[in-house]
């Protein structure tokens, strides 16, 4: 049974960063450059981790704009829909390696991720509405051999150890400034 | 003052292991800070009573033996159980630890009444010496309680309250937080839900039967976690999980992430650890079930999360009088001059043999997951001392 999940990978790093906390320290960094109007340009390759730099196979490139109700050209999707696409991303990663972790065999992992939002916060049309998202939620559709109490719990660990579900659940300091 | 074997703490652990030494012929002494049972006398709330039933609180030289054995021990009636049990106990009260150190011949420790010399040492000074009270910043204005401080609710501010935890502690005081009047506030992190009483009997009575508690301490997936489990929602006498204290009017919120600005600012994952911990309820059910041989009994209600729990509290706005933190306990070791503790300060221990003729009892999971309770010391004594004493031929 295999869902291509190196689980064990996974769980050889556990043990040995337990006792090299340091080498667990990673920064993940995306670059980005203004094009024209609210589009933009994001670029991520590099990365710092196991104490060294490190690098994907390949640079990936994301186009971010408004769409043309915001009067704007539609070059690439919003950015608050890239949270969208982190955490759909993150909770399927976590679903498939609990998986294999379980001995679950996945035939089919889908899900929509809805994200509600009041966007007079943004506009500043009323300063009691905040600017991100009034809520999220994700609704996955399943097929595995496992009892539907095994497929919530797939879906329930999954949350308890997906870095996107906790970046968007509690508050992160966070710092720009300008070079 | 020589000894061979040096007890520190007369509390259920401390009382057990002298029951074995003496049994084992091994000449010792309990050193005892305060009076025997000294935390259960003076480290309780008013309404605190034991989770397990009467039945199951035995200990070597006292079993309950009163008229109710379903019913649940008040701090009184445990005093009066460790006091039976510490009849013949060579303890000495009033001693307080105050260093233990190696010596050419096992230990010396430094105590309130001079030294004391032993060969071997059995850490038996309890698993909830300090509650633990996370760093926040939190506004003057608010008062802060811990289990430590908090008696009763009228001693509390009027006002709202926010009780930090949803364990046994947290979702006990809740409860009697918002009976006083006060409108509480709880924010609920990983929890363990339990019904009191399942298929009519205890919960704890198919925890004791199934073997559930005899589980041991080497045969776990993963014993760290076990041994980091928070207290079940559990009460005397009746169900008290969360879909309780929302009929009685409590708030639940999600954990408590930071304070920032004055404001508590709470996880929005709420649902999830309610949703894993009803998962788990149901998959200890089934074990029950599979134990009993039976078809499935009874199954609860999943957690009721309101709709959209509230993820900031102005701390200042004086809906909020005073926090209760409900968050844990951890043990104190600062007294033991001996490198057996890790970084984050828990005891480093196989099965409560730490090495060289040292050894600790009285903490959860110690050598089964039943070591949590007063129930589960009497096996383990036998083992660790069992060990100690063949150390010393």
């Amino acid at each position: 049974m295999s869902n291509g999940v190196n689980v064990q990978a996974l769980l050889d790093a556990r043990e040995v960063l337990k006792g090299a906390p340091e080498a667990a320290q990673f920064t993940w960094r995306a670059s980005s450059k203004w094009q024209h109007g609210v589009h933009s340009t994001t670029k991520i390759q590099k990365f710092f981790g196991l104490g060294q730099e490190q690098s994907h196979k390949s640079e990936s490139v994301f186009e971010a704009d408004h769409p043309e109700v915001f009067a704007a050209e539609d070059n690439g999707v919003t950015p608050i829909e890239y949270l969208l696409v982190g955490l759909a991303a993150c909770l399927t990663a976590g679903v498939a390696s609990v998986a294999q972790n379980r001995g679950i065999t996945l035939n089919s992992v889908e899900s929509v991720v809805e994200g509600n939002h009041d966007i007079r916060g943004i506009l500043g049309a009323d300063s009691d509405v905040r600017n991100g998202f009034n809520d999220i939620k994700v609704t996955f559709t399943i097929d595995a051999d496992a009892s539907p109490a095994d497929i919530e719990a797939l879906v329930a660990q999954s949350q308890k150890r997906s870095a996107v579900f906790d970046a968007l659940t509690n508050p992160t300091n966070v710092t720009v400034e300008v070079a | 003052m020589y000894v061979t074997t040096a007890v520190i703490g007369a509390g259920h652990a401390g009382l057990a292991a002298s029951h074995l030494l003496t049994a084992a012929s091994v000449d010792h002494v309990v050193l005892e800070r305060g009076e025997v049972a000294n935390s259960w006398r003076h480290e309780r709330w008013d309404s605190l009573r034991l989770l397990t039933p009467n039945w199951l609180n035995r200990l070597p030289g006292a079993a309950y033996e009163g008229p109710d054995p379903d019913g649940y021990a008040d701090m009184s009636e445990v005093v009066d159980l460790l006091e039976r049990s510490a009849k013949d106990v060579p303890v000495r009260t009033g001693v307080n630890v105050a260093s233990v150190r190696r010596s050419p011949e096992g230990y010396t420790l430094t105590t309130s009444e001079g030294p004391v010399h032993a060969r071997t040492v059995v850490i038996a000074s309890g698993a909830c010496n300090r509650p633990v009270v996370p760093a926040f910043d939190v506004p003057p204005g608010v008062e802060q309680v811990t289990p430590f401080d908090y008696r009763n609710p009228s001693r509390l501010p009027d006002g709202g309250v926010l009780v930090v935890g949803a364990s046994a502690t947290g979702v006990q005081l809740a409860a009697e937080i918002q009976r006083s009047g006060r409108p509480v506030v709880l924010s609920v992190g990983e929890h363990v839900r339990l019904p009191r009483v399942y298929r009519g009997r205890d919960v704890l009575w198919w925890m004791h039967h199934a073997g559930v508690w005899a589980q041991r301490y080497d045969e776990l997936d993963d014993l760290t976690r076990a041994r980091r489990l928070p207290s079940p929602q559990l009460v005397a006498g009746s169900t008290l999980d969360l879909n309780t204290l929302t009929s009685m009017g409590v708030e639940l919120v999600g954990r408590l992430s930071a304070i920032r600005d004055g404001a508590a600012l709470f996880s929005g994952g709420l649902r999830n650890v309610a949703a894993l911990a009803d998962l788990k309820l149901n998959r200890l059910l089934d074990t029950f079930d599979e134990w009993a041989g039976t078809a499935p009994g009874e199954r609860h209600e999943p957690t009721r999360v309101p709709e959209s729990a509230r993820w900031r509290l102005d701390l200042r706005s004086g809906e909020i009088g005073s926090i209760v933190w409900a968050t844990g306990f951890r043990p104190d070791y600062s007294w033991l001059d001996v490198p057996v503790v890790d970084a984050k300060g828990v005891l480093v221990h196989d099965g409560g043999v730490v090495g060289d003729g040292l050894y600790a009892l009285g903490l959860p999971v110690l050598r089964r997951r039943g070591s949590t309770f007063i129930c589960g010391i009497e096996d383990d004594a036998r083992d660790v001392i069992g060990h100690l004493v063949q150390g010393l031929r």
